[in-house]
């Protein structure tokens, strides 16, 4: 359903991605990996027309990805994102966050919304936490209403901008936990992740990126315990044993 | 003593005349800069180079040119091309515009202290720009501007004396009428003093309370 065609995109002089290409299909979880400033991120947010890209194509079920264009909106409800730093909004609850893409922006009556989101946090583990605003939840607490938030949308797909780079560590595993529900009940997933024992366990692919372009691809326990380009090889030792 | 507070005691009416004028023309000119200046800020932070331009000028020149002569401008010049109005009405849009300018660098600094990443997922669940200044924004915008709101509040009631220039008969206009009749300026401009401290302790105490319960956040 998501159709990436050699994209090109550079910031000024500097070409961050040159000229990269995949399709994800429906229910699939595509894990990118790869060294910091490969391109990994920016290629996730461009899928999410937040940032423009200078050549090639992106599509949703054939429908371009242009961030100036008003199709953008219905684009972004068909497939939303979890970013690093969960990007909650302060001001408002847990569960006025989950509501506020259904009442604003589909335009669901409040009643229905609340009964909707509530459902969302359960499933996240945040049905006790539904009050609370972002402050006075944990990072892992606050990712999970993120992805309730993103859930709550009833998209196809769900971007994921690095989850956990920004947890502590024994806050990781409840939402990685989360996510690996999520792709049990067949939502379409591309996560962009460090988290070598989720790609291994639930991606059905993996995309290894370095320096804009996708250095080697495939089903991701190939990929991972078996990978034949250098680079990858090299990839790998470092983050699998950083000692 | 006791002959200056039986002057002080028939001067008071005449003064108070002047305080309701000056409490009208500080509450008007405040609805008129917040609104102006709402918009300024919004108009500022929209995509378009062109409405960016014509808000960056207008805040540029009007926080150049003194508010006085801004006043005299609007009562003095306006005429000239048709424009006619009471000094009343010049003194609060002269004062309302004047204001527009610093409430917009206030507000601006509200908008544009929101993190960039909860623009970002606002529009990652569909919201328009409209919709995001709405919802994400301005809530926000609004708590952090607060503080320095109140401290723009002191400043207008204070500054609502310049409108005295144009003949509106405020606080300082009645003092000045008084003191040039009866050559009593100690009495007199000590009581306008203490009558617009009475009236600026207050929105002191509002704004300092504002200050301490917005300062976390």
């Amino acid at each position: 359903m998501i159709s990436v065609r050699d994209i090109h995109k550079s910031y000024g002089s500097a070409e961050v991605i040159r000229g990269i290409s995949f399709d994800v299909e429906p229910g699939e979880v595509v894990c990118i990996i790869g060294p910091s400033g490969s391109g990994k991120s920016t290629i996730l947010r461009c899928i999410n027309g937040l940032e423009t890209y200078q050549k090639g194509d992106i599509l949703i079920d054939g429908t371009r990805v242009d961030p100036e264009d008003k199709s953008i909106k219905a684009i972004r409800q068909r497939v939303s994102m979890v970013f690093q730093r969960f990007n909650l909004f302060p001001h408002r609850t847990a569960i006025e966050n989950v509501m506020e893409g259904p009442v604003y922006v589909m335009g669901m009556p409040r009643a229905k919304a609340r009964e909707l989101a509530a459902s969302y946090l359960d499933k996240v583990g945040l049905g006790d936490k539904m009050d609370s605003y972002p402050d006075n939840l944990s990072g892992g607490q606050q990712q999970r209403v993120a992805i309730a938030r993103a859930l709550a949308m009833q998209p196809e797909a769900i971007l994921f901008d690095e989850p956990t780079s920004a947890l502590d560590p024994e806050l990781v595993g409840d939402v990685l936990g989360v996510m690996r529900q999520v792709a049990e009940e067949g939502m379409t997933m591309v996560v962009v992740t460090h988290e070598m024992g989720f790609a291994r366990e639930v991606a059905d692919r993996v995309l290894f990126l370095e320096g804009g372009v996708i250095v080697e691809q495939g089903p991701a326990g190939e990929v991972l315990r078996n990978p034949q380009e250098l680079r990858t090889q090299s990839f790998l030792k470092r983050v699998l044993n950083p000692l | 003593m006791s002959e200056a507070l039986a002057r002080a005691s028939a001067y008071l009416p005449v003064l108070l005349e002047g305080v309701w004028v000056t409490i009208a023309v500080t509450v008007l000119s405040l609805l008129v800069s917040t609104v102006l200046g709402l918009f300024w800020a919004i108009l500022g932070w929209t995509k378009v180079p062109a409405f960016r331009a014509i808000s960056r000028t207008f805040i540029t020149v009007i926080r150049g040119i003194p508010i006085i002569v801004q006043l005299f401008y609007i009562y003095f010049v306006m005429p000239d091309i048709g424009i006619n109005m009471t000094a009343f009405q010049a003194g609060v849009i002269g004062m309302g515009i004047a204001y527009s300018a610093y409430q917009a660098e206030n507000f601006r600094a509200g908008i544009e202290a929101i993190d960039r990443g909860q623009i970002e997922a606002a529009q990652s669940i569909g919201m328009s720009d409209s919709l995001i200044m709405r919802r994400v924004i301005l809530p926000q915008a609004f708590r952090i501007a607060l503080p320095p709101y109140g401290n723009t509040m002191i400043m207008m009631l204070k500054d609502s004396s310049l409108v005295s220039t144009i003949t509106v008969a405020e606080l300082t206009r009645q003092g000045q009428l008084i003191a040039a009749s009866t050559f009593d300026n100690m009495t007199v401009f000590t009581l306008v003093a203490i009558i617009y401290l009475i009236m600026a302790l207050p929105l002191t105490y509002l704004a300092r309370q504002l200050e301490r319960r917005y300062k976390k956040t």
